[in-house]
């Protein structure tokens, strides 16, 4: 059975179709890739999934559960975690304390008993796996002067220290180096070994198409295509709309 | 000065937030001292001006503590994302509570603070409730109507004494009885509000004034905390306001004046926004300031204006924020490798 099942969504901003009759079913620890042009209604559709916006019709199930119409905050403690393509740190903090921001969550306090107090210990914990160097200054950084690559970093870690089911990754890829991204691709591959699923949009395709089990195309709101990553390199049509005529 | 050549000036931030904030500053009497002189020196300072004062001056002291309370909370609301325009809402529903229990249920001034303090902060977030969604601007527009609209509902329907107000009512047993109140207020407000701001509890209040989407997408019901966050700070002001009603022995619709909001964030400016320690530092200028440019007359307001915006030009990040960025950096000289 899907983890998340999306049928029939639809939602127009005025005149424009943002996401039009959206259905896709998400597999159990597999890495489904969006891709589509700018503007074709992947984070809408994120969006849709995670609260954020309301679609006119259709219904998002996770695990049977329907989510729409619950309020953003009780579909991440469900255990959908969402990674913003703008980060969102809270630059007041340092590093480390933005992640006592998801730690005192209702579904980190239900799952760990809540202790208070060592929340920093495993804040450190979770930013040294994503690749904060743990003796350095860095975790104890204020956000405000961290690094784009960083704050990337950051947005992952939120994701993880919610013990989230679904990591939706939101173009994390953008805007870093390709050293920096060879680097991230060992940590979702192991949120996928250790039984999560990932959503990935993602306009790096060589990247993603390496560890997707499966890719979806949009364009104007729809899916044009669906299937594994190869099929998806050779279709016709998906090279018009996006990868350019010549690949 | 030694030959400079081959020297360079190095700055360090003592750090002592990040390493630990109990133990290590246990180690030594100078670290102790590092920490309790910018905290002590104030408190000290404030109540031997309090006490040593002329008994017109020691009435500003008391004046001043009200607006460094309004100052704190307004500064607390906004670390937590509410941009308040209406510290006069929380403070006249705080005044009136108190006074209205004093006058028709004969309460005594031990009872009437409390209750006022408690119920001034639970009606005004029962009245905020509807708008908490709200934010920024539009949230400052409903907090800055409200009262106005307090006002004149009071001034057509004659409730509550109306436009006279209600008179009469209990007063402090003495200047002292004031003094001491007040201040131990204020102390206890600042101090308290800025451990809980700092505690793991208190940053998920930062974090929603830094980001309220990403705060969501942590999991966390930010509207339960905006609401959290706006009874302490409402109750805060409600305690002012009843402190001020047994103060002047009366309540009416003066307590709803713009002064009551627009003070607090003017001081809050100059003293450093988000500090919570700042805008106290900026109402204990601001108000006595006001007091010694009265014999100016009509040209008080403009050196009062004056020195506002000399403040916000030459210091736009507020004089607690230097003071403390200068207090916490150590310059010396080291010897090149």
């Amino acid at each position: 059975m899907a983890i998340l099942e999306i049928k029939g969504v639809t939602k127009s901003f005025g005149g424009v179709k943002a996401v039009e009759d959206v259905s896709v079913n998400v597999e159990e620890n597999t890495l489904l890739g969006i891709i589509g042009p700018n503007g074709s209604g992947k984070t809408t559709l994120v969006n849709i999934i995670t609260g954020f916006i309301k679609p006119d019709k259709g219904s998002v199930f996770f695990k049977g559960k329907e989510l729409i119409g619950l309020p953003p905050y009780t579909i991440t403690n469900l255990g959908i975690g969402r990674a913003f393509q703008m980060v969102k740190p809270f630059f007041h903090l340092p590093a480390f304390k933005n992640l006592i921001v998801p730690l005192s969550s209702k579904r980190v306090r239900s799952t760990s008993g809540g202790g208070y107090g060592d929340k920093d210990a495993i804040a450190l914990d979770i930013l040294e796996e994503v690749g904060f160097e743990r003796d350095s200054s860095v975790p104890y950084k204020t956000a405000s002067v961290l690094p784009h690559g960083y704050l990337k970093r950051l947005e992952l870690a939120r994701l993880i220290s919610l013990k989230s089911e679904i990591f939706i990754l939101d173009e994390l890829f953008s805007g870093l180096s390709i050293a920096e991204v060879t680097s991230i691709l060992p940590i979702i591959e192991k949120i996928l070994f250790e039984g999560n699923t990932v959503i990935m949009i993602e306009h790096r395709l060589k990247e993603l198409f390496r560890i997707a089990n499966k890719v979806i195309v949009f364009n104007f709101g729809r899916i044009i295509k669906e299937g594994a990553p190869k099929e998806i390199l050779e279709d016709e049509e998906v090279k018009k709309a996006y990868l350019g005529v010549e690949v | 000065m030694k030959n400079r050549e081959n020297y360079r000036k190095e700055r360090i931030d003592r750090c002592i937030k990040a390493r630990s904030d109990d133990i290590y500053a246990l180690s030594s009497y100078k670290e102790m001292w590092y920490l309790i002189f910018p905290r002590v020196v104030p408190i000290i300072g404030i109540a031997i001006l309090a006490y040593f004062l002329p008994l017109y001056w020691k009435k500003v002291v008391i004046t001043t503590c009200i607006f460094a309370m309004l100052a704190v909370s307004w500064d607390f609301l906004s670390s937590c994302g509410l941009l308040s325009l209406g510290q006069a809402l929380f403070f006249g529903i705080g005044s009136y509570t108190a006074g209205c229990l004093n006058h028709y249920f004969h309460f005594p001034i031990y009872l009437t603070i409390p209750i006022a303090t408690i119920c001034g902060g639970f009606i005004s977030t029962i009245l905020l409730l509807p708008v908490i969604r709200l934010r920024g601007i539009y949230f400052a527009m409903v907090t800055l109507i409200l009262p106005l609209m307090l006002a004149r509902g009071i001034e057509a329907t004659h409730v509550f004494g109306g436009n006279e107000g209600i008179t009469g009512l209990s007063p402090f047993p003495n200047v002292w009885v004031e003094l001491t109140f007040i201040i131990a207020g204020m102390w206890a407000a600042l101090f308290a509000l800025r451990r809980f701001i700092s505690s793991d509890y208190g940053l998920i209040f930062v974090s929603i004034r830094d980001n309220d989407r990403a705060t969501m997408a942590s999991g966390i019901n930010i509207y339960a905390f905006k609401a959290q966050a706006l009874f302490i700070g409402s109750s805060i002001c409600a305690f002012c306001g009843a402190f001020m009603t047994h103060l002047y022995m009366f309540t009416g619709i003066p307590v709803f004046t713009m002064e009551f909001s627009i003070l607090p964030i003017a001081a809050s400016a100059i003293g450093g926004i988000g500090t919570l320690a700042g805008p106290l530092l900026g109402a204990f200028i601001l108000v006595p300031l006001s007091e010694i440019l009265r014999e100016f007359g009509s040209l008080r307001v403009v050196f009062y204006g004056l020195v506002l915006v000399v403040c916000v030009v030459a210091l736009p990040e507020g004089i607690f924020h230097y003071l403390s960025r200068k207090y916490n950096e150590m310059e010396r000289w080291v010897r090149l490798e």
